[in-house]
């Protein structure tokens, strides 16, 4: 990791139901594996889907930081789900802080019902482009569609991340893939560490 | 193999708050652990019932919380260490029980975990369980971060052993449900036969005995527990403020003091072991300083007994100036974060603090939120059993007329107190209440009540706590229509197994015991019915109000859907036909979303029709019955 500062700050969001919690244990675990100290907090509620849910993601090379990242202090924001990386901004975001988002939405409750308004993707990335130093965008449930199951998109958007090529965020395929062999049944395998480097492959693809 | 029985001492993993605790019980040899689930502690017994047979350990899924202590206890006087953990309303339900054995005192360790969960982000009301172990005369310890997690667990064990009573830990959801690195040791493997001296009993009397000798055995925890380091000072020899603290709070100020660049002014004292109070500890370091801060979660625990100890000691510890809950600086509900202790330092040392970004970039991040980010607000799953079950009984209760209204309970289906279950649900306490206060409602027509009430609890809420008050609905001839909504889990927590699932904690065979067997042999008439088909549950739920003699049980069975969609994705393939759906026009207007409000129907704005989200429905049909134009259509899969 560059420069001095510590912990690093990085926040997964999306919705209940799309797997956001294994994909903050397994990019934590591997971070760990790589000699890093890591504290996760997680934000959910029960098992129901529809919630918002976030991980906090602490990443330092010597302390246990608290499980709670302060007021405007995220250093990355990750959306599985577009609103909710906007949503995180209110509180987390900053003028430095770098976003990787899904573009696939997911509606609340309310706007299924009438009652509320899902804005178009457009105005959701760029007001996460006022509030960001830059966005990345996948498409991480479409990959996973393609991939035959909309659960993949979580190692899709892991593997973006890993994509990203920041210095302080040096999360490696090989400690994934030993994450993956850890973690999941060992048929699980091949198909997330696919997914993964269909994300990888991904961001990688934009234009820089 | 799981990561949590990894024998690789040496090697750093990062578990969750709930393995470091669970990981510390394997470490110091427990072999029996029981519980019943409840966030935020079931993934304790949870990811101990993974690795059960690999570690030789009996694990199970209790049916509540004092049966669950009754098995680690039994196991303890049989002389092999156990552990039992539970949910702060849990503990509730197992206190009568443990005010007995805190008394006779046990054999092998026996460690109880109590999770609290400040700001009940999953739970139904707030409560801070420290307070008990003052009042059962056991060791509290409280961890602060997950190494320490599993070392005080461990230690737990020895000192029960020592000290022939139960230990509680305490932890909270920010801990239980956090994750963080810690430090494999090694894995014992027990093989100690149990064995229970029958020449002597086990009692909590005579009491002129036992509770002066649990008094000693409390003084004696308390120099144990200072021996083993989880009590420390850290800071300046002589600062201008004093924080003691405890749990969650040792990050949260240790962040707010590296936020406020205040380290050098300000003394921390933890406090690993908080019952009984660390007297020497008190007396040693609260003489450095006049100025005292408390910073922990919920209640006043330590603030108020530290004061108490102040007052009877005099001498240095005489005359200090406290700040805490009573004094209003610190919260006194609700959870702890770094900003709640930034906020709370900043005044008590009076630092200006201003977060590190811009007012205006703060300003406009609030704005562009509040006006596109639409609240999530929680609801049923797609094809949620649960929301079919609602479905019926607000048009049953519709027909009938008589504003009759449910009493509901805990579980998933507590979401029907809001808009997936259309506010059907009106009332929520602890897990069995919707039984027992209906009984107490259905009581009242002899003074004239007219409206019809209904009960309804889940499959594992009725094997916990609803058979008692079915049982006295039926003695005390009360009326009462009682819903099982039987979606074979514990959904709400995990979807753990429970006695009418068939299966145990271990994932072995189980008797499967029949919960409508059982409301038959109370008395009560039971009916059975997929409550995906909603023009019979309701026809039913509508026939059985008329007739309202007596205690009925309608059982709702279908399988939570997050569980089948485990192994099966879809049971229909449902979709809307675009040129018969009446979109915003027709007299539903929108019927199907905006009244029925399933995740897995979308509206499309561009057609002005309805449509299915294939990443989020999960293929119940249940909409093709609803939806009045027969625009949705279902295909059996
Ligand atoms: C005394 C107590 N123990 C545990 C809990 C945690 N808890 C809440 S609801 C619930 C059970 C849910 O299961 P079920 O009744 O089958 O409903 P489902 O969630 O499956 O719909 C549990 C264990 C609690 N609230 N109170
Ligand atoms: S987890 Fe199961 S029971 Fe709970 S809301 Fe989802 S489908 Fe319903």
């Amino acid at each position: 990791m560059s420069g001095q500062i510590d912990p690093r700050n990085v926040i997964i969001t999306g919705v209940g139901g799309q797997g956001n919690v294994l994909a903050s244990q397994m990019m934590g675990q591997a971070l760990v594996q790589q000699g890093l100290v890591v504290t996760i907090g997680e934000t959910y509620g029960a098992s129901q889907r529809g919630g918002s849910v976030m991980s906090h993601l602490r990443i330092s090379r010597s302390q246990q930081w608290s499980p709670l990242i302060p007021e405007g202090q995220a250093h990355l924001v990750v959306g599985l789900e577009p609103l909710e990386a906007l949503r995180v901004m209110a509180r987390y975001g900053n003028p430095q802080v770098l976003t990787l988002t899904n573009t696939r939405p997911i509606r609340p409750l309310d706007v299924i019902a009438g009652n509320a308004e899902y804005p178009e993707l457009e105005v959701i990335l760029s007001s996460l482009a006022r509030l960001s130093q830059k966005v990345w965008t996948v498409e991480a449930t479409e990959i996973a569609l393609a991939m035959g199951n909309p659960i993949f998109s979580n190692m899709v958007i892991l593997g973006a991340m890993a994509g990203l090529g920041l210095d302080w965020f040096p999360l490696r395929r090989d400690s994934f893939q030993e994450v993956l062999g850890l973690l999941l049944p060992a048929k699980a395998m091949a198909s997330n560490l696919e997914a993964f480097d269909r994300g990888q492959a991904a961001v990688q693809a934009l234009p820089l | 193999m799981s990561i949590l029985s990894l024998d690789q001492p040496g090697r750093t993993v990062l578990f969750m708050g709930n393995e470091a605790l669970a990981r510390g019980a394997i470490e110091a040899g427990v072999r029996v652990c029981a519980a019943y689930p409840g966030n935020p502690s079931s993934e304790i017994i949870g990811s101990l019932s993974q690795v059960a047979e690999e570690l030789g350990l009996y694990v199970e899924w209790s049916v509540n919380e004092k049966v669950a202590a009754e098995v680690a206890a039994g196991a303890s006087l049989g002389g092999l260490r156990s552990l039992t953990a539970m949910k702060h309303n849990g503990l509730n339900v197992a206190v009568d029980f443990l005010f007995n054995l805190s008394m006779s005192g046990c054999r092998g360790g026996m460690v109880i975990v109590a999770c609290d969960d400040p700001l009940a982000l999953s739970s139904t009301n707030e409560q801070d369980t420290r307070p008990y172990a003052k009042m059962l005369d056991l060791p509290l310890l409280e961890p602060s971060d997950f190494e320490e997690g599993k070392r005080m667990v461990s230690f737990a064990f020895d000192l029960s052993e020592e000290l022939g009573l139960p230990v509680v830990v305490h932890s909270v959801t920010r801990f239980s449900h956090a994750r963080g690195n810690v430090t494999l040791g090694a894995i014992p493997r027990g093989q100690d036969k149990p064995f229970f001296d029958a020449s002597q009993g086990v009692f909590p009397k005579p009491i002129e005995q036992t509770h002066p000798a649990l008094h000693r055995k409390l003084r004696q925890a308390g120099e144990r527990v200072q021996a083993a380091g989880f009590n420390a000072y850290l800071g300046p020899a002589s600062p201008e403020l004093m924080v003691v603290t405890c749990g969650s709070g040792v990050g949260y100020v240790k962040e707010a003091l590296h936020n406020l660049e205040a380290a050098g002014r300000v003394g921390v004292l933890k406090i690993g072991g908080t019952w009984p109070l660390p007297a020497e500890l008190l007396r040693e370091h609260l003489a450095r300083c006049q100025r005292i801060l408390f910073f922990e979660e919920v209640d006043p625990f330590l603030e108020d007994n530290i004061k108490a100890f102040c007052a009877q000691e005099g001498g240095a510890l005489a005359g200090k100036t406290f700040y805490g809950k009573a004094s209003g600086h610190v919260p006194d509900w609700g959870e702890n974060t770094p900003d709640v202790a930034i906020t709370v330092l900043a005044r008590v040392l009076g630092i200006g603090y201003q977060p590190p970004r811009p007012a205006a970039y703060a300003a406009e991040a609030a704005e562009l939120v509040a006006e596109l980010a639409t609240p999530r607000t929680l609801g049923l799953c797609a094809g949620c059993p649960h929301r079919a079950t609602y479905w019926s009984i607000k048009n049953a209760l519709a027909l009938d007329g008589r504003q009759g209204f449910t009493f509901g309970d805990i579980g998933c289906y507590a979401q029907g107190r809001g808009p997936s279950g259309f506010g059907v649900m009106k009332t929520m306490h602890a897990m069995g209440s919707g039984a027992g206060l209906a009984d107490g409602f259905g009581q009242l027509t002899r003074f004239g009540a007219e409206q019809p009430v209904l009960a309804l609890c889940g499959d594992s809420t009725f094997f916990h706590a609803a058979i008692p008050a079915l049982l006295n609905a039926r003695y005390n001839n009360a009326n009462l229509l009682m819903l099982v909504l039987d979606n074979s889990a514990t959904a709400m927590t995990g979807f753990q197994p429970h006695p009418g699932v068939g299966k145990n904690a271990m994932g072995q065979a189980a008797p499967k015991v029949e919960l409508a067997e059982i409301c038959r042999a109370i008395g009560a008439e039971v009916v059975e019915l997929d409550p995906f088909d909603v023009e019979s549950t309701t026809a039913t739920i509508y026939g059985l109000l008329q007739d309202l003699q007596g205690i009925k049980v309608l059982v709702l069975k279908q399988e939570c859907a997050l569980l089948r969609g485990r192994r099966q994705k879809l049971l229909y393939r449902v979709a809307v036909d675009p040129d018969k759906c009446r979109g915003q026009e027709c007299g539903c207007h929108r019927f199907c979303t905006r009244v029925f409000k399933c995740p897995g129907l979308i509206w499309d704005p561009a057609a002005g029709k309805a449509d299915i989200d294939e990443a989020i429905c999960t293929g119940c049909g249940v909409c093709a019955s609803i939806c009045p134009a027969g625009a949705i259509a279902r295909e059996a899969v």
